[in-house]
C-alpha cells in the first residue's frame, strides 16, 4: 500500500478539496456573506430611523464628523498593515509579519478606544442613550455590533501576534489562520466604510 | 498557552474515546451519529407539536368550546407553529442532510465535523430553552389588549389559565409587534421565544456554511456539480436559503429583545416605533424560511420517484435550475404577507407578480416528477406512495398559495382559515410527507432493515385520508369567514360540522403517527435485513454496505456520470430501456464485501467534548439575559461567556484529528480502522 502514497494522501483524510480553496478559507468566505446580510439590516434599520424627528437629541445632530473621520481612517489603515503582514508571511519574513501583525492590533484598538469615546461624549454630552429614542438605538445597535466585530477581530489578531511572539515564528498553519483573520478583518473595514458613508457622512445634519 | 495540531495538545480533558454509550453520542463528531440524533429529537418534538395541535382542535371541535382558556389557546397555537417549523421540519431536513449529504456525495464526513456536532447541540439547547419557559410562567401576564399602563381596554378574555400550557409563548410564530412587545405581552414567554429562535439560528447558520463547504469542497473524484443528487442540490439551495435570511431574524429578534429587556422602542409604535419594520424584517426571513422547509422534502421525492419509476428523473438540470430560481425568488415575495399591512399599491401589484412568478419553477418540478413516473415501471412501495402524496397534496397548496398572489383576493382570504388549510397542504402535504417517504426509503441505510410494508402502507392511508379530512374543510371553513387564531365561534356561525370533521382528521393523524411509531420500533430489530441495494437504487449512498460503516467508503468512490450506481449495474437496449447486466448481482455483492473491509487504514477525525461544552454556554447566556436586572443574571450571562470562550479554546488547542502515522498505530485505540 506504501507505494501509492499520493493516492493514500488524498484519500486519508477525504481532505482534498474539489474548489481547491481550503475548508476554512471558503468557510470564512461563506460567513462573511452571511455577515453582510446583519449588518445590511442593521444599515436599513438606522437609515429608516435615523432621519426622522423625535423629541429629543437624535444622533444626525451631534456627529463629530471630523473626529468620526479621524477613527474612521485608522481603521482603514489598519486594512494596509494587515495587508503588508500577510505579504510579509508569505515572504516567510517573520519579524516583519509580527510587526505588521501588531500595528494592526493596535490600530484596531485605537478605532475601539475612538468608540468608547464618542459613545461617552453622545452619552455625558449630550444625554442621547441607548433608550432615547428608536433614532439613537438604532445608532447604538449599529454602531455597537460592528465594535463587537472589531473586539472580536482584535482579541484574533493579538492571540496570533502573542502566538508569533512565543514560538518566534507563525507556521503554515498559523499563515491560514492569519489570512483568515485578514479576511475578516477587511471584512469588518469595508463595513464601516459603508457605515461612515450612509450613516455619518450622508445622515449628519 | 497554545498549542498546534503538530504536537499532541494538552488538553483539558483526555481525549474522549468510548465508542459506544451515553459518552459516544455527546462526544461524536460522526455526521451519521449527529443525523440520528437530529432525528430523533426533531421527532420528539413532532409529538410535542402534534399534542399541542390535538389540543387546539379538541378545542374547536364544536362551538363554544370550553376546553382551553383564550390564554391557553394562544400559548399553544403558537407553540405547535414554532415547534413544527423550528423543531421539526428544519432540524429534520438536517438529519436527512448530516446522514445523506457525506454519502452522496462520496465522502468520509463533512468539512468541519466538530462544527457539525456543534450545530446539533445548539439546536438541542434552544429547543430545551424555549420549551424551559413553562418552568418559569408568569401567573400575573394579563390577557386581552391592553395599553400602555396596562389597562385593559379591549376584550374580556377569560385571565385564568394551566401554567403548564398558558405560560409557553403566544404572540403567533411571527411575534407581530408590538403585540410581542413588552407593554401588550409582559410575562416571559416571548423573551425566550426571542432568544430561544436566536439560539436555533446560531445551529442553522453553522449547519449552512458547513454544507456549503462540504458540497463545494468534499465531492468525490467525478462527483461534478451537475452529477449530484437532486437532494444535494435542494440542500445547497436551502443552505443559501438559511445563510442569508437568519442574519436579518438575528437582527430582527435582537432589536426585540432590546425592546423588550434594555428598554429601547424599535417597534413601539407609542414611543415612535415602526411596527411595519417588524413585519417587513420578519418575512425577508420568513418567506425564504417556507422554501427553507419544503425543498428539502422537494429533494427527498427528486431521489424516490426515479428509483420508484426506473427512470431518470425527467429534466434534471431542469429541477435543479428551478430549485435554484425559488431560492432566488423566494427573496423578493416577503411583502405578500402584508397585503393587509398599508403597503403602497405599487409594492403590493410589485410582490404580487413576484409572487406568481414563483409558481412557475414550482409547477417545473411537478412536471419533472410526472414526467420521471409517465412511462415509468411504478412499483408503489411505502416511500413512493409518499412521494406520489407529496406531489399530489403539494400541487394542492401549491394552487391555493397563488391565489394569495391575486391582491383584492389576499385582502378577503388573510387571517382566515384559508390560509390555515393552504399552508399546511404544502407543509404537512409536502414537508411532512416528503420526509416519511425519505425514512421508508432511506431506514435501511441506518437500521441495515427494512421498514414492515404492510404498516407503512396502512400508515400512508391512514395519514393521507386523516390529512385530508383535517385540512380541507379549512378552505371552506375561511372562504365562510372563520378566523384565524380564533379560540372559538358561536353556533349560529355554522362552522361546528366542518370543524368536527377537521378535529376528527387530526386524531386519524394521530392513529397513522402512531402506526409509524410501532413500524419503526418494530423494524429495527425485526424488519427483514436489507442487503446492499434494496431499491435497486440509483444513488452513490447505496454502493456501500447497510447500516453504513462507520468510515462510509472503504476506498473512495470514483463517480463516473449522474445515477452512478445505477449506470454500473444497467445498460439500454437499443429502444433505450434499461438492460440489467449480467454482471450486476455480482457487483452488489462485491461491493459488499468490499465495503466491509477496507485495505488500507482509515483515519476518522476523533470525538470531542468540546462541541457540547460550547453549546452549554449559550442558554446560560438566554437565562442571563432574561434575568440581566439581577445580580445573578449577570453573572450567569459572564459563565455562559466564559463556558463559550472556554470551549472555543479548548476545541482550537484540540487537533482535529490525533496524531498518527501510517502504520496502523493510534494512539487511542480509535478510530482508526485497519484492514
Amino acid at each position: 500500500m506504501s507505494d501509492s502514497t499520493i493516492e493514500v494522501e488524498v484519500d486519508h483524510h477525504g481532505e482534498h478539496e474539489s474548489t481547491g480553496i481550503e475548508h476554512r478559507k471558503l468557510g470564512m468566505w461563506v460567513f462573511l456573506s452571511s455577515e453582510f446580510l446583519f449588518f445590511g439590516a442593521l444599515i436599513s434599520n438606522y437609515l429608516l430611523y435615523g432621519g426622522r424627528d423625535f423629541d429629543s437629541v437624535v444622533p444626525r445632530d451631534i456627529y463629530d464628523i471630523p473626529f468620526t473621520s479621524f477613527s474612521s481612517f485608522v481603521l482603514l489603515m489598519s486594512s494596509l498593515t494587515m495587508v503588508l503582514s500577510h505579504d510579509a508571511l508569505a515572504r516567510d519574513d517573520q519579524h516583519q509579519a509580527r510587526t505588521w501583525l501588531f500595528a494592526t492590533a493596535a490600530l484596531g484598538t485605537v478605532f475601539l478606544g475612538g468608540q468608547v469615546f464618542e459613545f461617552t461624549e453622545f452619552i455625558e454630552v449630550y444625554g442621547m442613550t441607548l433608550t432615547t429614542n428608536p433614532a439613537s438605538s438604532s445608532f447604538y445597535l449599529l454602531t455597537g455590533f460592528h465594535g463587537v466585530h472589531v473586539a472580536i477581530g482584535v482579541l484574533m489578531l493579538f492571540s496570533l501576534f502573542g502566538i508569533s511572539l512565543r514560538r518566534g515564528r507563525l507556521s503554515e498553519r498559523q499563515g491560514l489562520n492569519l489570512e483568515l483573520v485578514g479576511l475578516y478583518w477587511h471584512f469588518v473595514d469595508i463595513i464601516w466604510i459603508v457605515i461612515f458613508t450612509l450613516v455619518y457622512l450622508l445622515s449628519a445634519s | 498557552m497554545t498549542a498546534t495540531a503538530s504536537r499532541p495538545a494538552a488538553t483539558i480533558f483526555r481525549r474522549p474515546a468510548a465508542t459506544t454509550g451515553f459518552w459516544s453520542w455527546i462526544t461524536t463528531v460522526d455526521h451519521k451519529k449527529i443525523g440520528v440524533m437530529y432525528g430523533y429529537t426533531a421527532f420528539t418534538f413532532f409529538l410535542f407539536g402534534g399534542i399541542e395541535a390535538l389540543l387546539i382542535r379538541v378545542q374547536l371541535a364544536g362551538p363554544n368550546g370550553d376546553f382551553l382558556t383564550a390564554a391557553e389557546y394562544n400559548a399553544l397555537f403558537t407553540t405547535h407553529a414554532v415547534t413544527m417549523v423550528f423543531l421539526f421540519v428544519m432540524p429534520a431536513a438536517a438529519a436527512f442532510m448530516n446522514y445523506l449529504l457525506p454519502l452522496m456525495i462520496g465522502a468520509r464526513d463533512v468539512a468541519f465535523p466538530r462544527m457539525n456536532a456543534l450545530s446539533f447541540w445548539i439546536f438541542l439547547m434552544g429547543g430545551l430553552f424555549l420549551y424551559s419557559v413553562i418552568f418559569f410562567s408568569d401567573p400575573q401576564a394579563p390577557l386581552g389588549i391592553a395599553d400602555a399602563t396596562g389597562t385593559t381596554v379591549a376584550g374580556n378574555l377569560d385571565p385564568s389559565y394551566n401554567t403548564l400550557l398558558g405560560g409557553l409563548p403566544d404572540g403567533g410564530w411571527f411575534l407581530y409587534q408590538p403585540n410581542a412587545g413588552p407593554s401588550y405581552s409582559p410575562g416571559l414567554a416571548i423573551d425566550f421565544a426571542a432568544l430561544g429562535l436566536q439560539i436555533l439560528g446560531v445551529a442553522s447558520l453553522i449547519s449552512s456554511v458547513n454544507f456549503i463547504v462540504t458540497i463545494f469542497n468534499m465531492r468525490a473524484q467525478g462527483m461534478r456539480l451537475l452529477r449530484m443528487p437532486v437532494f444535494v442540490w435542494m440542500m445547497l439551495v436551502v443552505a443559501f436559503l438559511l445563510l442569508f435570511s437568519l442574519p436579518i431574524i438575528a437582527i430582527a429578534l435582537f432589536m426585540v429583545t432590546f425592546d423588550r429587556s434594555f428598554g429601547t422602542s424599535f417597534f413601539q409604535a407609542a414611543s415612535g416605533g415602526d411596527p411595519i419594520l417588524w413585519q417587513h424584517l420578519f418575512w425577508l426571513f420568513g418567506h425564504p424560511e417556507v422554501y427553507i422547509l419544503i425543498l428539502p422534502a422537494m429533494g427527498i421525492v427528486s431521489e424516490v420517484i426515479p428509483v420508484f419509476s426506473r427512470k431518470p428523473l425527467f429534466g434534471y438540470a431542469a429541477i435543479v435550475f428551478a430549485g435554484a430560481g425559488i431560492g432566488f425568488l423566494g427573496f423578493g415575495v416577503w411583502a405578500h404577507h402584508m397585503f393587509a399591512s398599508g403597503i403602497t399599491p405599487v409594492a403590493q401589484a410589485a410582490f404580487g407578480l413576484a409572487t406568481m412568478t414563483i409558481a412557475i419553477p414550482t409547477g417545473i418540478k411537478i412536471f419533472n416528477w410526472l414526467g420521471t413516473m409517465w412511462g415509468g415501471k411504478l412499483r408503489f412501495t411505502t416511500p413512493m406512495l409518499f412521494a406520489v402524496g407529496f406531489v399530489s397534496q403539494f400541487v394542492i397548496g401549491g394552487l391555493s398559495g397563488v391565489t394569495h398572489a391575486i391582491v383584492p383576493s389576499d385582502w378577503q382570504q388573510t387571517d382566515t382559515y384559508w390560509i390555515v388549510g393552504h399552508f399546511h397542504y404544502v407543509l404537512f402535504g409536502g414537508a411532512i410527507f416528503g420526509i416519511f417517504a425519505g425514512l421508508y426509503y432511506w431506514f435501511p441505510k441506518i437500521t441495515g432493515r427494512v421498514m414492515n410494508e404492510t404498516l407503512g402502507k396502512l400508515h400512508f392511508w391512514i395519514q393521507f385520508i386523516g390529512f385530508n379530512l383535517t385540512f380541507a374543510p379549512m378552505h371552506w371553513l375561511g372562504l365562510q369567514g372563520m378566523v384565524r387564531r380564533t379560540w372559538r365561534y358561536a353556533p349560529e356561525m355554522n362552522m361546528g360540522p366542518w370543524n368536527l370533521a377537521a378535529t376528527v382528521g387530526a386524531f386519524i393523524i394521530a392513529l397513522a403517527v402512531l402506526i409509524f411509531m410501532v413500524n419503526w420500533i418494530w423494524s429495527r430489530r425485526k424488519g427483514q435485513p436489507s442487503g446492499l441495494d434494496p431499491w435497486d437504487a440509483r444513488t452513490i449512498e447505496w454502493t456501500i454496505p447497510n447500516p453504513t460503516p462507520e468510515y462510509n467508503f472503504a476506498s473512495n468512490p470514483v463517480v463516473h456520470s449522474l445515477d452512478d450506481f445505477w449506470h454500473l449495474k444497467y445498460s439500454e437496449d437499443d429502444e433505450g430501456r434499461p438492460v440489467r447486466r449480467p454482471d450486476a448481482d455480482d457487483l452488489v455483492v462485491r461491493l459488499d464485501h468490499e465495503g466491509r473491509n477496507p485495505t488500507e487504514p482509515i483515519h476518522l477525525p476523533n470525538p470531542s467534548y468540546f462541541p457540547f461544552i460550547m453549546s452549554l454556554g449559550l442558554p446560560m447566556i438566554g437565562y442571563g439575559v432574561i434575568w440581566h436586572t439581577a445580580l445573578w443574571g449577570k453573572i450567569l450571562i459572564g459563565l455562559g461567556a466564559l463556558t463559550t470562550i472556554g470551549g472555543l479554546l479548548g476545541w482550537g488547542m484540540e487537533p482535529l484529528e490525533e496524531p498518527h502515522d501510517d502504520h496502523g498505530h493510534d494512539g487511542h485505540g480509535e478510530p482508526a480502522i485497519a484492514h
